[in-house]
Formats: structure tokens, sequence, C-alpha cells
């Protein structure tokens, strides 16, 4: 096993299916009561005392991971869930456990329905050429 | 451990998220298009369901169930330090479709990427797009060895509404998937300006 716990390299392939079975890691929780449902590219900030989230033992190294990722830079909820390989679902309920005792806050994207700034999609649009 | 009130010192930029879904059937170039613009290579979400959770999503008692993995591909642009744009592939099997009301919640737009070999695979999505106004444009992909078709032909055979932007394209090509994005800018901007229009008056 690699020391940080994260090696590539275990005795097991992809294969075997994940080892701990990925909804244990919320204790078997599949909402978080602070969150509605974060959206796929809802931003997760960790907040700038957030800098030790080791020290709180009641964290799961999966929390603690996630605040890691977000501290180098914000992260979407998708990339998140890419990143540390857990359905969005768990992922969603971590980030919700994190907001709780205020390690994170997500900053939300536009709301349904409300189409963005006319300024924003133009923007968009001359990103996308200057590419 | 106890922490205090957040603070908001100086924050990291927190960037305005904006995505683009990219429909159509199985094997029509979804990803390659994705992975053709994203500054990285695309990535993979993955949702577990349950058969019994579907539509209402709730996935309590997983475990144990017959679990289904939905996989998202995704990929990202970053236009600016403060704007970013996210591609998501749907997931193509329509038996998860509901997984769509998801994802296109609060999405700038759609591409809906055709195949003219299989026109048929993609009419499931391009009614959806309609059925919620949910800007989209139609993407011929021009495979290799396929018929070529007029535009006009191809925007008969899936019975478009007339302001549905239709373009040939190739999902390989950067430049090529670049002008599809745009274009579903463009149109997103039309139509959210038309009804404003239409409020208004």
């Amino acid at each position: 096993m690699s020391a940080d716990g994260q090696g590539r390299n275990h005795w097991f392939d992809d294969e075997a299916g994940p080892v701990v079975r990925p909804y244990a890691m919320t204790r078997g929780r599949t909402t978080s009561a602070a969150q509605h449902r974060l959206d796929l590219i809802a931003v997760v900030v960790t907040e700038p005392h957030a800098d030790d989230p080791e020290a709180d033992v009641t964290l799961s190294p999966e929390h603690v991971d996630i605040v890691g990722l977000c501290r180098e830079s914000p992260q979407s909820v998708a990339e998140l869930a890419a990143e540390l390989d857990l359905p969005v679902g768990v992922v969603r309920v971590l980030v919700g456990d994190l907001v709780d005792i205020e390690l994170v806050h997500v900053n939300r994207p536009v709301p349904p329905a409300e189409l963005p700034d006319e300024n924003i999609l133009r923007d968009v649009i001359n990103g996308l050429r200057a590419l | 451990m106890i922490f205090g009130r957040s603070q908001r010192g100086k924050p990291p930029v927190e960037p305005v998220t904006l995505k683009i879904l990219v429909a159509g059937g199985f094997g029509v170039g979804k990803t390659t298009l994705v992975g053709a613009v994203s500054e990285i290579r695309p990535l993979r979400t993955e949702e577990l369901l349950t058969e019994a959770g579907r539509p209402v999503d709730d996935v309590s008692g997983v475990e144990g169930k017959h679990t289904t993995t939905v996989a998202m591909d995704f990929g990202r642009i970053t236009l600016r330090e403060d704007l970013v744009l996210y591609l998501f592939g749907t997931p193509g099997q329509e038996r998860f479709w509901f997984m769509w009301d998801e994802l296109s919640e609060g999405a700038l737009g759609a591409v809906v990427l055709a195949d003219t070999r299989r026109l048929e695979d993609c009419f499931a999505a391009v009614d959806y797009f309609e059925r919620r106004s949910i800007p989209f444009v139609v993407g011929v992909n021009c495979f290799e060895g396929a018929a070529r078709y007029p535009a006009e032909t191809v925007r008969q055979a899936l019975d478009l509404d007339a302001d549905v932007p239709l373009v040939m394209c190739d999902a390989r090509d950067r430049e090529s998937v670049k002008e599809v994005l745009i274009g579903v800018v463009q149109h997103a901007m039309t139509q959210a300006a038309d009804r404003r229009r239409a409020v208004t008056t």
C-alpha cells in the first residue's frame, strides 16, 4: 500500500469494484440536511481558516481530500467526483457536511430558468473565439 | 475542533460556471466532441442509482439493491479566470433520461449531435430540448464514409423548427466544435431576447 493511501498500484484492480461501498463513506446518508441538491457545476470554495482539516478527527479522509483539492483551486462538484472517483451523490453529502461546519462554501451557478446576463454570454462567445 | 464564524478574507477567484449539454445517440461522437475543445481529458462522473429509486432519484437503501451506474463524461474550458464553461455528454441510454432533468437545469443550451446514418438516434434528444424550450443546435457529425446530405434534407428529416440552427461539423476538429458551441450561445441569446420581447409586448 502506498504511503499516501491514494496510490494507484493496489493489488486489486478496478474490476473488483469498490472495496468500500460508496455510501459507507457517508455513513449511509444519501442526502444532506442543510443542502438542497448541489448542481454538478456548483463550485466548492474553501474558507480561509480551512488550512488544517486533518486536525478535525470527525472528518473522514474523503472530507479532508475535498478540502485539500478545493484549497488548491475552487472545484466544481463534478470535478471533485471525477478526481476522487466517488459517485456524485456521495460528494454532495460530503460537501454538505463541510458546509455545515463552515470549512467550505458553495458558489451556486446561475439559477435555473434564468439565463445568465447577456454580457456574460457575449464574454463566452468571445472566449470561445479566442481559444 | 470549533471553528469560528467564517471570515471572508481575501478569497480565491470564484468563477462563474456555465454548462452546455452534448446529447445524441450512442457512438455519435459526444465524448470526442467534448475532448476536442476541453482543456482537460474528458473526466467521468458516476452516479449510483437504484432501479426502485427512479425517477425520484432517492438512493436511500441503495446497497444491495439493483444499482446502476450512470456515467457522464465532461470537459472544461476556462474562458477567463472567472468564467468557466463545462461540457457534459448526456448519458445515451434512454432509460437514464431522468438524469437529463438534473443536467439540463440551468444549462445554457445544448448540442444535439447527429449521424446521418442513424438519424433516428437523436429524435428523442431533439424532442426533449424542444419540449423544455432549452436552446439547442443540431450538429451533423460528418463521419468519413457516410453519405453527405444537404442541410435542408437533414432538417426536414428531423422535422426541426425553422429557428433551430443546424450545422455540419467534425466532432474531432477543435475549430469546428468551437463554431458549434458559439452557435449554441448565439442561439441562446436570440431565444432569450425573443422571450423578453414576448413578455414585454
